[in-house]
């Protein structure tokens, strides 16, 4: 590894999800918070684990879905009562006709909700993100298969070389490897 | 009482059945899956795709001649103006109903079973609503004015009813397919990840890479995904339920007797569920048998429990039948009592169409009632049947209620025969190509089992089960 790189943080393997857990607790109480855990699939109970609280991304999909609605609600009512009303029947074509728009409101409903899930989720998540530190650490690959990791980042301010390295030992870390930008 | 009826015998412990059979390890699972997608293409897969395409290319052909002479050059005529067209169309459509059904209702009712079919089942639903998407495009007749279905004004200035069903289709179908890939592509991520990571040569590993957008499975990123996951199931089933209540509306909603009826949206769910789980089977059977390293995943259990599905949605379909019969006996509805006993079951009429009635019954009624015999739902021989009839059963159901009801309807003067034209027939058969030939390639480029939710149900997964971790770290 090329020396003048800067360190982007440490890196140690765990044996399983329960000695990742465990670990995980110890880490969070030395008080880190540049720090994160990496598994193949969820690891439950893993965010109590780290101090983690709810995900909020329910919130944009709220917002999501309101808009939808209301962009639902303008679309039919906006042609129908005023641009061009269609008598059909003579049905009504005002806001009595309203129900006639439900599963129109719905659909767009769920449409933007969708959406407003996924973009949520990409920014949230800060992806893509075709680059990232830690693919530069081989042993890293195993992390889509049966790896579990836990990086600290050298910009956490607990962070020192030496101290960071045994504590990653001391909770059962193997491989630990410090990891460059 | 006597004091010696209160003793109580322990009952045997019920151990559940493994989900994933032979504990099988992570990177078992891993390998298992990926190898599909990353070994020399097999014979077999060519044997099958070259024909599924070229059948896929004469669909596409009579398309095309059908939009350059027109809608006259299928059989329909003034009196069956709806025939196999939509007929196709509420078929494909129903089918794409299995897989969301089992990617979101059973995701949200934490049935962990699902876990090994629902990506091949979710891009089932992806194309087969691409199949069912093709009928009403091509039926409106000039195609270059299906810019009509949109909700802005046309050419004249005019705006669409939004008070049509039709229009409420074209917007339940289209988020239905929007929703369905989104879920389907977040589902994806984690495993293209995988794909990357394993990938040897540099196309392969750049195209993986760049689908899976940088994914590194930190838990930070794992703590939105499943938020996101959970709220897309919980919009999803929402989604599943109104878009064949919608398809359904488009018959309900008009006078036509035996498309004039409330019953008609559970029955058309229910009716979608049946006919979807079946397609599923179709498919998944042959499957597992072309890629024996699947049968820990995908186990009899799995066949079991859709078995049982297909059970209970098609004993729900024909109840959704007997009430319709009993209804038009019942509603003093002359010309709804016409089409039912006359014109579906050929009761003093000629009955153009009363073997279809019959040939749905059976099928759809009868066929799964051997489900009740467990030996029957873990035998592969008996499943592939009965999916196979299942099949057939519900591509009648919707040619019933859409032909039989219009042939002869109200005035006897204007009944006429519909019979389809080889227009017809081979564009229906075409999208068996198109829908296989998609699935191949499916197959052949993607994991067809989702890796990640599979190691999530194993034991290994457990972050409590900290005995079993001991014992095998002293081997």
């Amino acid at each position: 590894m090329a020396e003048y790189r800067k360190i982007y943080g440490f890196g140690a393997q765990f044996e399983s999800p329960a000695a990742l857990m465990q670990a995980a607790e110890k880490i969070r109480d030395a008080g880190f918070s540049k720090w994160d855990v990496h598994t193949p699939y969820p690891v439950h109970g893993m965010d109590k684990a780290m101090g983690l609280g709810k995900s909020w991304l329910s919130l944009p999909v709220l917002i999501g879905g309101g808009i939808g609605a209301l962009t639902a609600l303008l679309l039919t009512c906006i042609p129908s009562f005023g641009i061009y009303p269609i008598i059909v029947a003579g049905k009504p074509f005002d806001w009595r006709t309203l129900p006639a728009f439900f599963p129109i409101i719905f659909e767009l409903t769920v449409l933007f909700s969708a959406f407003s899930t996924i973009f949520a989720l990409l920014i949230m998540n800060q992806l893509p993100k075709w680059y990232h530190p830690v693919f530069n650490w081989e042993r890293f690959t195993r992390v889509t298969d049966d790896g579990f990791f836990i990086v600290i980042e050298s910009r956490d301010a607990k962070f020192s070389e030496t101290k960071t390295r045994a504590l990653l030992e001391e909770v059962g870390g193997l491989h630990v490897t410090l990891i460059h930008d | 009482m006597a004091e010696s009826a209160v003793t109580l015998t322990t009952p045997p412990e019920l151990v559940r059945v493994p989900l994933v059979t032979n504990d099988r390890k992570h990177t078992w699972i891993t390998d298992k899956v990926s190898n599909i997608v990353e070994a020399r293409t097999p014979l077999w897969w060519w044997a099958a795709f070259l024909p599924c395409s070229l059948i896929a290319f004469i669909g596409l052909l009579c398309i095309g001649y059908q939009i350059s002479n027109g809608v006259g050059t299928w059989g329909e005529n003034k009196t069956v103006g709806w025939a196999w067209d939509i007929t196709n169309f509420v078929f494909w459509i129903g089918i794409g109903h299995a897989g969301t059904l089992i990617s979101a209702i059973l995701f949200l009712t934490r049935q962990k079973w699902r876990t090994s079919i629902n990506r091949a089942a979710e891009a089932m639903t992806l194309f087969a609503v691409v199949c069912a998407g093709i009928f009403p495009g091509i039926h409106v007749g000039r195609v270059w004015m299906a810019w009509f279905l949109a909700p802005i004004p046309n050419a004249n200035g005019i705006w669409p009813n939004f008070r049509s069903p039709l229009l409420w289709d074209v917007f339940a179908v289209s988020t239905y397919f929007t929703v369905s890939v989104l879920f389907w592509y977040t589902g994806l991520v984690p495993d293209l990840a995988t794909l990357r990571d394993r990938a040897k040569s540099r196309v392969s590993k750049f195209l993986y890479g760049i689908f899976a957008l940088g994914w590194r499975g930190s838990n930070r990123q794992w703590r939105h995904y499943e938020m996101a996951y959970l709220l897309l199931a919980g919009l999803s089933t929402p989604l599943v339920l109104s878009v064949h209540s919608v398809v359904s509306f488009d018959f309900a909603t008009s006078i036509v007797p035996g498309w004039h009826t409330t019953i008609f949206p559970p029955y058309f769910v229910a009716g979608a569920i049946f006919g979807g789980f079946a397609m599923v089977l179709t498919i998944l059977l042959p499957a597992r048998l072309l890629y024996p390293q699947l049968d820990d995943l995908v186990t009899r259990q799995h066949v079991d429990k859709m078995a049982k599905i297909i059970l209970l949605t098609g004993t729900i379909v024909g109840y959704a039948y007997l009430t319709e019969l009993f209804m038009a006996y019942y509603g003093a509805n002359k010309f709804e009592f016409f089409t039912f006993f006359s014109a579906r079951m050929g009761i003093n009429n000629p009955g153009w169409y009363a073997w279809a009635y019959y040939v749905m019954m059976f099928c759809n009624v009868i066929s799964p009632q051997l489900f009740w015999i467990k030996s029957m739902r873990t035998n592969y021989v008996a499943v592939i049947i009965v999916c196979m009839c299942v099949n057939v059963g519900m591509w009648f159901e919707r040619f019933v209620i859409i032909v039989t009801s219009l042939a002869q309807d109200f005035l006897p003067s204007s009944w006429h025969h519909y019979s389809p034209s080889w227009v017809e027939i081979w564009t229906f058969i075409g999208t068996f190509g198109i829908f296989l030939s998609l699935f191949l390639l499916f197959m052949r480029f993607l994991p067809m089992i989702c890796m990640f939710e599979v190691k999530l149900v194993t034991p290994e997964a457990d972050p409590h089960n900290h005995a079993k971790k001991d014992q095998e770290g002293q081997h």
